[in-house]
């Protein structure tokens, strides 16, 4: 009985430890802004991935850099042939060998002008975007621009207030306009209009709103493999080895009950 | 003079014996190692503690090889063994959730121990070895959080060396000596890493030696609190005990294979653990200009780290952080209640275990926490039910009517 009981408050704990994890998972993504909720990646989709590195080279990439990531392993994981990904992802002269770095010049003092002056900052390397902001920020963040003449670039976004980025796929999605009256400068007040009622589309792309949320998707997905390229691997793997030591623990309790068969 | 009976053995082990040995040392601690034949669910965490211990080690051993402790390549390098080291990713997966697993087999180890007295005399000594190991494997744990510098890896080694300049008068200097610079940097990854990889390791291994040893000398405590040396047959083995090979050998081969079958599902399915064991911001490369909106430690110190936040005073709030671990030390001298196990004691001694530890876990989720007024409130509260547990214990212990203990121990399954 005692035995008993102990067994069930230890499941217990590991019970709690889960919620723990949920919980914090929970209130980290409570802090920002995501009208959209939680992203349809589908990161085992190979397809899928092509799509995304291909928007991610034509408007993406010219900014950000993804510095851990390797031309040679995008071919071998999208299932491409290095001379295509070179020829049409790889913009500044790189080999198979190397990673994925922007031409852009920094700019700041002494420099010629660059991303510094453009921007007031550089780019960020994007390798670990979907790990450190999570690929639901992503998805957010893409779908939640809208113009702002009181921003010095002239865009702002529900998901990341006074973000010093442009909507680089306007001409995909459109121009949106958001519903609450922004006084200059009072983007902190987003909180209370984070709703996609919120943003309205005011022009049209050259996407419908279908078609362009199915883009974001496969631009978050590719965003994610790009995280962590080993995800393609991992469960699968990760199958073969809970067999493995599922059948190793079955022969093992089978072991055990043949010895103390004689404990009394 | 190995073996004091008999005729040597023949063969390699013979000749081995003959010079090592071998064999006593096998029967001291393995195969004529008498332990009480009811153990429960609960006497698994020993043997998976030292399970979780080989595996940081083994997997350590591989991550060196690849990972450099420099400013400008360990981030990098991190990324390197997750990308372009074959197979480099099941390594780090298997250290980072290695490092929090070992956390919680040896929380639930410790709480064994209170739960059925088993730091009470004569095993002092091993709960005493015990707490150092703890207190080592936080050291560990803390230098190697510090290695893939990232964000909260900067941070938290801010904020964590920081209390050493709580120290009076030599505080400043204290702190730029263990960071061996005015921030932490390349100079403290380099010696981090020197500490991580060398000296606590084996630090930890001279501990769990001597824990183990100590345990042998003495013997296993029970979920029932009895001495099973107390009782022995006509040729002087304890009648409740049973050799630990090849009984308990074959009990934590399943323990260790159900184990690693859970370890293998976080590994592989949750390997950050929904942002627990491998945390957001680690993610982004450590930024002395850019503070993180929220720094908070890895789950495993968060019950410490409450208590630190929940006391104004920076000096006063690192002596309870750190009299909170110190304090378990004297916990086999202010038990003063005749039984071992709870299983014996009064309703009141129940309680008091229980709120004990409802405040240590509540404790731990406070810590993980952005801090408002009110989980200030209960940070307190809990801090002064933590220590007040060893204030009451000696009081509790000594009042509370014990239950009838039986002669012999029992089994329930």
């Amino acid at each position: 009985m005692i035995s008993f009981l102990s067994t069930r408050s230890l499941f217990a704990a590991v019970l709690m430890l889960g919620g723990i994890a949920t919980s914090t998972a929970v209130q980290s993504a409570g802090d920002v802004c995501k009208p959209f909720g939680p992203a349809q990646t589908n990161v085992n989709d190979v397809p899928t991935l092509q799509r995304g590195a291909k928007l991610y080279f034509n408007y993406c990439a010219s900014c950000h850099s993804l510095e851990y990531m390797r031309y040679g392993r995008l071919a071998q994981d999208l299932q491409l042939s290095e001379e295509d990904v070179l020829k049409n992802f790889a913009f500044t002269g790189a080999k198979a060998g190397d990673h994925v770095l922007i031409n852009m010049p920094a700019g700041g003092r002494g420099n010629p002008p660059g991303s510094q002056e453009w921007f007031g900052q550089t780019p960020p390397d994007l390798t670990l975007v979907a790990r450190s902001r999570g690929v639901d920020w992503i998805y957010n963040y893409l779908k939640s621009f809208y113009p702002d003449p009181s921003r010095p670039i002239g865009w702002n976004n529900l998901t990341f207030p006074n973000a010093s980025m442009p909507n680089p796929l306007w001409e995909l999605q459109g121009v949106q306009s958001h519903k609450a009256n922004h006084a200059p400068g009072a983007a902190a007040d987003a909180h209370a209009n984070c709703s996609p009622s919120a943003l309205t589309l005011e022009t049209p792309g050259s996407r419908t709103p279908l078609q362009y949320d199915a883009d974001i998707a496969d631009l978050t997905s590719f965003l994610e493999y790009v995280g962590e390229p080993s995800i393609l691997q991992r469960e699968t793997i990760g199958v073969w080895a809970l067999l493995y030591l599922g059948l190793l623990t079955l022969l093992f309790w089978l072991l055990k009950n043949e010895y103390w068969k004689d404990v009394h | 003079m190995a073996r004091t009976n008999s005729t040597p053995l023949p063969g390699p082990i013979g000749w081995l014996d003959q010079r090592i040995p071998v064999v006593d040392f096998w029967n001291k601690h393995v195969g004529q190692y008498y332990a009480p034949k009811n153990f429960n669910l609960w006497y698994y965490f020993g043997s998976l503690s030292l399970l979780m211990l080989v595996n940081q080690i083994v997997t350590g051993i591989f991550l060196t090889m690849h990972y450099s402790p420099t400013e400008e390549g360990a981030f990098a390098s991190v990324e390197y063994i997750m990308r372009d080291v074959p197979y480099g990713w099941i390594i780090r997966y298997m250290h980072s959730t290695g490092a929090s697993f070992f956390f919680i087999v040896v929380y639930l180890h410790m709480f064994r121990g209170l739960m059925y007295g088993s730091y009470k005399k004569p095993r002092e000594l091993i709960w005493v070895l015990g707490v150092m190991i703890f207190l080592a494997l936080m050291a560990e744990a803390f230098l190697g959080y510090v290695l893939p510098w990232g964000q909260m890896s900067f941070w938290g080694a801010q904020v964590i060396v920081s209390l050493f300049g709580a120290v009076p008068v030599i505080g400043e200097e204290l702190v730029q000596l263990i960071q061996g610079d005015y921030l932490p940097s390349g100079a403290t990854i380099s010696r981090f890493f020197a500490l991580h990889v060398i000296a606590m390791p084996l630090a930890i291994l001279l501990l769990v030696v001597l824990h183990l040893g100590a345990l042998h000398e003495v013997g296993s405590n029970n979920p029932d609190g009895v001495e099973i040396k107390s009782k022995k047959d006509e040729n002087g083995k304890p009648l409740d005990g049973i050799p630990f090979h090849p009984y308990y050998t074959v009990k934590d081969l399943f323990g260790a294979g159900f184990f690693l079958c859970i370890f293998a599902f976080v590994v592989f399915f949750q390997p950050t653990f929904g942002g627990l064991f491998l945390e957001h911001d680690n993610f982004i490369e450590a930024n002395a200009l850019v503070t993180p909106a929220h720094i908070k430690p890895v789950w495993y110190f968060t019950p410490f780290y409450a208590m630190l936040r929940a006391i104004p005073d920076k000096l006063f709030g690192v002596i309870v952080m750190g009299g909170a671990t110190l304090i378990l030390f004297i916990l086999p001298w202010l038990d003063r209640s005749p039984v071992k196990s709870i299983r014996y004691r009064g309703f009141w001694s129940k309680v008091l275990l229980f709120t004990f530890t409802a405040s240590f876990l509540i404790l731990g989720w406070l810590g993980s926490q952005p801090g408002s007024d009110a989980q200030t409130l209960v940070a307190r509260v809990c801090t002064a039910i933590y220590f007040g547990f060893f204030v009451a214990l000696p009081f509790v212990s000594a009042w509370d009517q014990p239950k009838a203990v039986p002669e012999r121990v029992t089994m329930h399954d």
